[in-house]
């Protein structure tokens, strides 16, 4: 019983607390105390997730499951920069000094290492929106045809060539130009269904966390076996 | 009618196009982003009214005004956000303006730490401490925000260098961020600028602007002009908010002269990561642009020949 209805018991109060605190200023600091709490909480989690990584990839090194030696760079990493940085190799001031402090071991990896390559991951993107837009953008319908011409206005209105190819309206006034129509787009069509999806969203969190609250829904205490 | 080795040619040819390999799209793309940024080509910018809203949003703020910039992004998105970064870092060390750095990124610090080193070789009379302080990165996202609405110290009580913001000059005045005269926020995702206007900004009645990936920016419109007072939505809005701080540091230099004007811009042109980076932007989208008229006129072509039978 205490499995099911503890988490209930905490997740009602908490959100109760949670709720009163916005609507009475004298409670109003309980709500920034849970936040502090909930930083604490976050700490046990990366030690959680940490050490769920260690197991997952340890297991594949150990079974030489199929991609076992990225597994075995993902260990490394991880364990040569946890080092690093608890130990603070290379550090200029020593244990005492800022762990990503100019010249330090650790600062090198994130400057080196970790830049770049989160760059480039990123960097990815570009070219499979490119190959995507080749094959999936096509002109089917009108449907299909209206996000097409929307497409193009805001590629060209997103750079100058927007402004340039715009020779009804002299290039150094403004007017009604491609840019124009581009900010257009953004500003009363874009605008319009953003507000319609966030009020919709807002309607279903506020659904949702009453129902959380009130221990209506249970999904977040996993499988039913009682 | 019999295939000729003409319409095989040109079948061949349209099969060939049709069905491309995407490498070769790879490559176009590549070799569209590589070459601008290795020859650097300069192009006018013309600012829009949202940019030179949100500059004039900073620019009119007095000396010793105070601003609150919330680095929360990573190096994934440095390429698009760091241009906003650095300029509106330039603005304010320009304006004599006083900046406290916080982060709910944990690699904000350090895109944070990245642009002060940069800056600080441009203004190096600004003292830490006294002209800028950096709290760095606290877990817990908007929950962060809730924290410091009433209190800066109850989540930060030192700064990234463990000092107590007590003995820390620039917050001797400043409790919270009601105390701050302009929010700005860099944001990749979440948490981000969404978060600062409805549980920072908002509830503090304090102005915000921000900068955004133009992926993120359309979800932020309807925020404009009310909650959020200013938006640079991707590259093209860094560029043109740099064209304006370059013609305005340029005006002060030159004063009337139109020609000391034009070469100034040019050359600060060189150091504003924004403009330069625009140019592979715009080849970039042209080539994209291109491959989806490509891609349509095959599709019209398959189309016509199916119906004919």
């Amino acid at each position: 019983m205490l499995r099911r209805t503890l988490p209930l018991l905490i997740t009602f109060a908490v959100g109760f607390v949670l709720v009163i605190s916005k609507f009475i200023p004298k409670v109003e600091t309980l709500g920034e105390d849970f936040s502090i709490y909930f930083d604490i909480i976050a700490v046990f989690a990366f030690i959680l997730g940490g050490g769920n990584l260690v197991k997952i990839h340890g297991n594949k090194i150990y079974r030489r499951s199929e991609g076992w030696g990225y597994s075995l760079v993902c260990i490394i990493g991880f364990f040569a920069t946890l080092t690093i940085g608890l130990f603070k190799f290379g550090n200029p001031l020593g244990w005492t000094g800022n762990v990503v402090a100019e010249g330090s071991a650790f600062k090198g990896i994130y400057d080196f290492i970790f830049k770049p390559l989160g760059a480039t991951m990123f960097a990815l993107l570009a070219f499979y929106v490119a190959s995507a837009s080749y094959r999936a953008f096509r002109a089917k319908n009108a449907e299909a045809t209206v996000l097409l011409i929307a497409a193009f206005v805001i590629l060209l209105g997103r750079t100058f060539i927007g402004k340039m190819v715009s020779f009804w309206v002299p290039i150094d006034q403004a007017g009604p130009d491609i840019p124009s129509f581009a900010e257009w787009i953004m500003n009363v069509p874009n605008l319009a269904g953003q507000r319609a999806i966030m009020i919709g969203i807002a309607l279903g969190i506020v659904s949702t966390s009453l129902k959380l609250i009130l221990g209506i829904e249970r999904s977040y205490l996993g499988a039913d076996t009682e | 009618m019999a295939d000729t080795p003409e319409t095989t040619k040109k079948t061949g040819w349209y099969q060939k196009v049709r069905d491309i390999d995407r490498r070769i799209i790879f490559l176009f793309i590549a070799l569209a982003v590589i070459i601008p940024l290795l020859l650097q080509p300069s192009f006018p910018e013309f600012p829009a009214q949202l940019v030179k809203d949100t500059f004039a949003e900073m620019d009119k703020l007095p000396e010793g005004s105070k601003i609150l910039m919330a680095f929360d992004y990573d190096p994934a998105s440095e390429p698009e956000l760091q241009p906003m970064a650095t300029v509106w870092t330039r603005h304010a060390f320009e304006n004599k303006l006083k900046i406290y750095i916080v982060a709910l990124w944990p690699l904000g610090q350090n895109m944070a730490e990245d642009t002060l080193n940069e800056l600080l070789k441009e203004y190096p009379d600004r003292k830490y401490g006294v002209d800028y302080v950096n709290l760095g990165f606290k877990s817990g996202g908007q929950g962060v925000i809730n924290v410091i609405l009433t209190d800066f110290a109850k989540m930060y009580p030192t700064d990234v260098y463990n000092k107590p913001l007590s003995q820390i000059p620039i917050m001797k005045d400043v409790k919270s961020i009601k105390d701050m005269d302009l929010i700005i926020n860099i944001s990749a995702g979440f948490p981000g600028l969404k978060e600062w206007v409805q549980f920072g900004a908002d509830p503090a009645g304090v102005r915000i602007i921000g900068g955004s990936t133009a992926v993120q920016a359309p979800l932020l419109y309807p925020y404009i002009p009310n909650q959020l007072h200013g938006l640079l939505g991707g590259l093209k809005a860094a560029a043109e908010y740099e064209e304006l701080a370059d013609r305005k540091l340029c005006g002060m230099k030159c004063g009337q002269d139109a020609e000391c004007i034009d070469s100034c811009i040019k050359e600060y042109a060189k150091r504003d990561k924004g403009k330069v980076r625009m140019g592979a932007q715009a080849i970039a989208h042209m080539v994209i642009m291109a491959f989806i008229i490509i891609g349509n006129i095959t599709f019209f072509i398959d189309r016509r020949r199916e119906r004919k039978g």
